[in-house]
């Protein structure tokens, strides 16, 4: 009780932490309520002094001007593949790994998972041009399994999953399955799974997001512009017209519509998530 | 009986190993692909003349050599790490303080604050790019429009140097503040509130509070942070090329490790160039994370 009685319990004290709070929150959302207002109104009414600052209703026919300018509409779907089919594969096969790690004993478990950690040390661009050549002799250069297949399983996924199975199922739990004579798949399949879904909605927001926001690799690897993703569509329409800032903001808008939805839908969950895995 | 049960717990055993290497291939083949063979082929790929064809001359450690004459390297470096260190203190001391005052037991709308706190992480970096060029604009950005209430000229932020490294640090503040904020709350709510309750009884102050509980079992959320934020800060790219444009701008100005990397391979093919700042860049990384480790340590023994 008396802890509160410091910084926090002075009226003075509340007043200012509620000020800064507030002023770091106008901060944060800003550039996004920003964005909608250039987005929403004519270029020319943005580049005068004072610029407008309340959104305008031109937003549907700045968008019309961003699907005349790149195939958005083409760059949206293949985004749309390739985080789903990321998202879907990392779950699968992290938690399958998570699983192993965590409930089966095998000889080298300790020194694979400390190696797998030691893994995410390394920079992803340390490895770009031999990936950019393995690639390409592949010849899968200009296709999504290229910027699919290299990240359907990932360190990051399997140690949080380990983590998160190795809290959350007791073991007495899969030793009462196996008397049942059930499988180790089964185990993970019947038992793990369903038991691990908030584990689930975490990881699956932060590879959806990193897939979906994801620019270096596809950039080097989907050059036409069939197979380009969003963040590469975005790039050519804030480099192809770059006086047209209505048009430019107008597309980033629709570009992190679909990010923001999903995020502010399971917003309380992956806090929450995030936090606690923070500290396994 | 006895023989039976023990070939039965044996063959589990069996069992599980199978399942379990099964179950973990993926990702070690993944990484031996996608991983390991790049990292060791950049390598030998750097020790060459290597161009897009496959033409490739050994030269052992010229291009290295090449490097360390080469301006524009020192550039991207010099730039790399001003942009590193604009962005990363301050952010960081602002997400401390923002998961101190978000852990405070009184505050009401505790949910609200934290996710708009954390709402910026989830926009891609082109699209913090494009939003902030605009505010830094020349003529009509937001940045100038406040400047001129208080009678400074329009400042030009993408020809000058530091205006190019202060733009590109806030979008990396904007960004990541929130983040840290919820990482370090994380820390915080984990530290036993006894020990507050004992320390208020042994008659310490708010702030001996902070500093010598708070900041001492923070500390290992606080190293994960800083070697996040190094790793993340030298391999900047995205923004540096959507703020300046190809090259870095008309000076480099906005030329970053990572940018030289990216044109050298593949705007000029120097594939073997390229390899070798790959290896330089990691290089860098490493020694950079374990001085920023120590510092970090000693800071713990200092107390």
């Amino acid at each position: 009780m008396k802890q509160s009685a410091g910084m926090a319990g002075s009226k003075l004290g509340r007043f200012s932490i509620y000020t800064f709070l507030t002023a770091i929150t106008a901060l944060s959302i800003f550039p996004f309520y920003w964005m909608f207002v250039i987005g929403s109104n004519t270029t020319a009414s943005i580049n005068k002094f004072p610029p407008a600052l309340s959104p305008g209703s031109r937003f549907i026919e700045n968008l019309g001007k961003v699907f005349d300018t790149v195939d958005f509409g083409r760059a949206i779907i293949n985004s749309f593949i390739v985080s789903t089919t990321a998202t879907l594969c990392v779950l699968f096969f992290c938690s399958l790994a998570g699983f192993a790690f965590a409930k089966l004993e095998f000889k080298g478990r300790h020194f694979l998972f400390a190696f797998l950690v030691g893994t995410m040390m390394v920079p992803s661009q340390l490895g770009l041009i031999p990936s950019y050549m393995i690639i390409s002799s592949l010849g899968w250069l200009d296709t999504l399994k290229a910027v699919i297949i290299p990240g359907i399983a990932n360190a990051f996924g399997i140690f949080w999953m380990r983590q998160y199975i190795a809290s959350s199922i007791p073991n007495e739990l899969l030793e009462a399955g196996r008397i049942d004579g059930c499988s180790n798949f089964r185990l993970y399949w019947n038992i793990t799974v369903p038991a691990v879904r908030p584990g689930f909605a975490t990881l699956g927001i932060i590879t959806f997001m990193g897939s979906w926001n994801d620019f270096l690799w596809p950039l080097v690897v989907l050059k036409d512009r069939s197979v380009h993703t969003i963040q590469i569509a975005l790039k050519n329409l804030s480099g192809a017209y770059y006086q047209d800032y209505s048009m430019i903001l107008a597309g980033t808008v629709l570009a992190t519509l679909p990010i923001l939805l999903i995020f502010l839908l399971f917003s309380k969950q992956f806090i929450s998530g995030l936090t606690e895995g923070a500290v396994k | 009986m006895i023989g039976a049960s023990t070939k039965k717990k044996f063959n589990q055993r069996m069992r599980d190993q199978l399942s379990a290497y099964l179950y973990i291939a993926p990702f070690f083949i993944l990484f031996a692909v996608f991983g390991f063979f790049p990292m060791i082929f950049t390598a030998w790929v750097s020790l060459h003349k290597w161009s897009i064809l496959g033409t490739k001359t050994f030269t052992g450690f010229q291009n290295y050599k090449f490097i360390l004459e080469d301006p524009y390297f020192w550039k991207s470096l010099y730039n790399t790490f001003s942009i590193w260190y604009i962005s990363t203190l301050p952010q960081l001391f602002c997400a401390l303080i923002l998961a101190f005052l978000l852990n405070q037991s009184l505050m009401k709308g505790k949910e609200f604050f934290r996710i708009s706190v954390f709402l910026p992480n989830i926009t891609s970096v082109v699209a913090v790019a494009i939003i902030f060029g605009a505010i830094f604009g020349q003529h009509y950005g937001l940045i100038n429009y406040a400047l001129s209430f208080i009678g400074i000229d329009p400042i030009d932020f993408k020809s000058s140097v530091l205006g190019t490294h202060l733009a590109i640090s806030s979008m990396v503040m904007w960004r990541w503040t929130g983040y840290n904020a919820i990482i370090y709350l994380a820390g915080l709510q984990s530290i036993p509130n006894d020990l507050y309750e004992a320390s208020t009884i042994d008659g310490a102050s708010k702030s001996q509070q902070f500093f010598f509980i708070t900041i001492p079992l923070l500390r290992p959320m606080i190293i994960f942070t800083i070697i996040l934020s190094t790793i993340g800060g030298m391999q900047i790219f995205a923004e540096p090329l959507m703020f300046s444009g190809t090259g870095g701008g008309s000076q480099g100005q906005g030329l970053t490790l990572t940018l030289l990397l990216y044109e050298e391979a593949f705007a000029r093919q120097a594939f073997g160039y390229a390899s070798a700042i790959a290896w330089m860049l990691f290089f860098i990384i490493v020694v950079f994370s374990l001085i920023n480790l120590f510092i970090t340590r000693r800071l713990q023994s200092a107390e």
